[in-house]
């Protein structure tokens, strides 16, 4: 079997690792007959870089020339789901035949569709081809609502039924002893930290119950998909600024439903603050209650995670682009002992991440329904007395 | 910025809040509520032990502080009572002792006076014996010796012998 150079999936280190071996091996006999697939320079690097990190729309895991001289690409396609000009539209992404250059063109119930960089875009009517402008944004075609299961609703398809499976598990072990044994003894600290070292202490000892739920579960949907992100497999799900931007909304609409009587005085209305000041206050507040708060819950998950991404990937790409400096070996191994570092540091991060998004989650909930009981008692004695003072005076 | 709008899939944006929206229903009623419900149960149900175990303790301190005191009590009762005893039985028999000396002393002074007594009547009694006896005697010689005329004559003579001497 001829391995092609082709396939450099970057987060299973020793995979990519022994797949690079085995591409170097055959690279010399190979060199001639897939020319155009293989990724060699940095413009290529970077180009791979950018469409691994983007959605996709079907599950791509290898691809190699066979003994025959024809490509296969290991993986399966996943169903494409658009909500076009003529309605729903289904059909599988091995119709594209694993374009994303817009070439292949899949006609289904009259509409035509192109894959271009992992985007689908629906040609207007009467265009046969995609067509260009000096930016290569398409001009003849718009984009559908794209309700495609795709990788990454794959990936969150799969960690919800994982997280389902396990923690539902560990809740069915409790009716029949009171210690979990097996996974279940692993995940139960975890729920545990989650609930006292987030919840609890951010939130409040009276009112966490009710966001517990909740907290945990985006904390386990983050924390899993970070790590599958990590696997061979090439997710890149809490990497997708859609499904940070998804969590970030909902920790606004929580903190916003729930704000009580003394979140919103003192976001509108600060007492304790001269008259003229409070307008301003309570501009700037607002602001950062529906915009600075999401946008930094939903930017920071996405960058971390991109990021995190792209440096492993930049860094197995050293055995390619130091190559010709260093040796084979020397390239290879330099890359294997720094991308092997980054991921463990990235292996933190996801932790890291995950915690932050639910700790800030928690802690904006819990300011939005904190009471503020001695300021408005104070307050209010404050004007009893006076009141109190008057009616002396009067008397 | 233009990129990240770009990047931007509201189908995808779509497809997570469904998802996710789906999937806390889930896991609140499947796994959360359960799991949170059986811990704080078991936190309970160890602070529940745990607090009987210390109040255990407490109530066998007191007990046995109790005890202790109770022994204390017991001891110092005893102590008293022996003493008690002690002095009772000293002092009966000072008592006895007082009272015995009193009834000798009066046995003895009641036997001094019957002595007393009874050797004044018995001396008074060998005094008219004595008497008695003289007078028998003296009744005797005198009958024998003035049974002849011879020594009657004598005798008067005698004491007037005797008288004229006086």
């Amino acid at each position: 079997m001829k391995i092609s150079f082709y396939s450099i999936k970057f987060f299973g280190l020793l995979f990519s690792f022994l797949l690079t071996l085995n591409g170097f091996a055959n690279e010399g006999s190979d060199n001639a007959s897939q020319g155009d697939e293989r990724i060699n320079t940095e413009n290529e690097i970077k180009e791979y870089i950018q469409h691994h990190i983007k959605d996709a729309h079907d599950f791509h895991l290898v691809s190699y020339t066979n003994d025959a001289g024809e490509r296969v690409h290991v993986g399966f396609p996943l169903p494409v789901i658009l909500y076009g000009r003529d309605g729903i539209t289904t059909f599988m992404s091995s119709e594209f035949h694993h374009d994303t250059e817009g070439k292949v063109v899949v006609e289904k119930n009259g509409s035509r569709f192109v894959n271009y960089h992992s985007k689908i875009y629906e040609l207007e009517n009467g265009a046969s081809e995609v067509a260009f402008d000096a930016d290569k944004h398409p001009v003849n075609a718009s984009r559908p609502l794209d309700l495609s299961i795709s990788k990454s609703v794959f990936g969150i398809l799969v960690i919800g039924l994982l997280m389902l499976w396990w923690f539902s598990s560990l809740a069915r072990q409790y009716k029949k002893r009171s210690i979990p044994k097996g996974f279940g003894r692993v995940l139960e600290p975890l729920v545990i930290y989650v609930r006292d070292e987030i919840a609890k202490p951010n939130i409040g000892e009276k009112k966490y119950r009710k966001f517990t739920g909740y907290l945990m579960t985006v904390f386990f949907f983050i924390w899993f998909l970070n790590i599958l992100g990590l696997t061979p497999l090439g997710f890149n799900v809490t990497g997708q600024i859609a499904v940070t931007a998804a969590l970030a909304i909902f920790t606004l609409i929580i903190y916003t439903v729930s704000g009580n009587r003394d979140y919103w005085i003192h976001m509108i209305w600060m007492p304790g603050v001269p008259i003229l000041i409070r307008p301003v206050l309570a501009l700037i507040e607002l602001l950062g209650a529906f915009v600075i708060k999401p946008f930094s819950l939903l930017v920071r998950l996405f960058a971390n995670i991109s990021a995190g991404h792209i440096i492993v990937m930049s860094l197995v790409a050293i055995m390619i682009t130091l190559k010709s400096e260093m040796t084979v070996f020397g390239s290879t191994t330099l890359s294997f002992v720094l991308a092997l570092f980054i991921t463990v540091i990235e292996l933190l991060v996801a932790f890291l991440q995950a915690y932050i998004f639910t700790m800030l989650s928690a802690l904006f909930i819990g300011m939005a329904v904190a009471e503020h009981d001695h300021e408005h008692d104070s307050d209010g004695t404050h004007e009893l007395s006076d009141a109190e003072d008057v009616r002396a005076d009067f008397i | 910025m233009d990129q990240l709008i770009n990047d931007f899939s509201p189908g995808l944006f779509i497809m997570q809040t469904v998802i996710l929206i789906v999937l806390i229903f889930l896991m609140v009623k499947f796994a959360w509520k359960p799991i949170l419900n059986s811990l704080n149960e078991r936190e309970e149900g160890i602070q529940g032990a745990l607090d009987a175990a210390e109040k255990a303790k407490l109530e066998m301190q007191n007990l046995q502080a109790d005890n202790e005191k109770l022994l204390q009590e017991a001891r110092a009762e005893r102590e008293a009572m022996m003493k008690e005893a002690r002095e009772i039985k000293t002092k009966m028999i000072a008592d006895a002792k007082e009272e015995a000396k009193e009834e000798g002393d009066k046995i003895v002074a009641n036997a001094q006076a019957a002595i007393e007594s009874e050797k004044k009547s018995a001396i008074a009694e060998l005094k008219q014996q004595v008497a008695s006896l003289s007078l028998e005697i003296a009744e005797k010689v005198v009958k024998h010796e003035l049974s002849d005329s011879d020594k009657q004559m004598k005798l008067v003579n005698e004491m007037l012998g005797d008288a004229k001497l006086n």
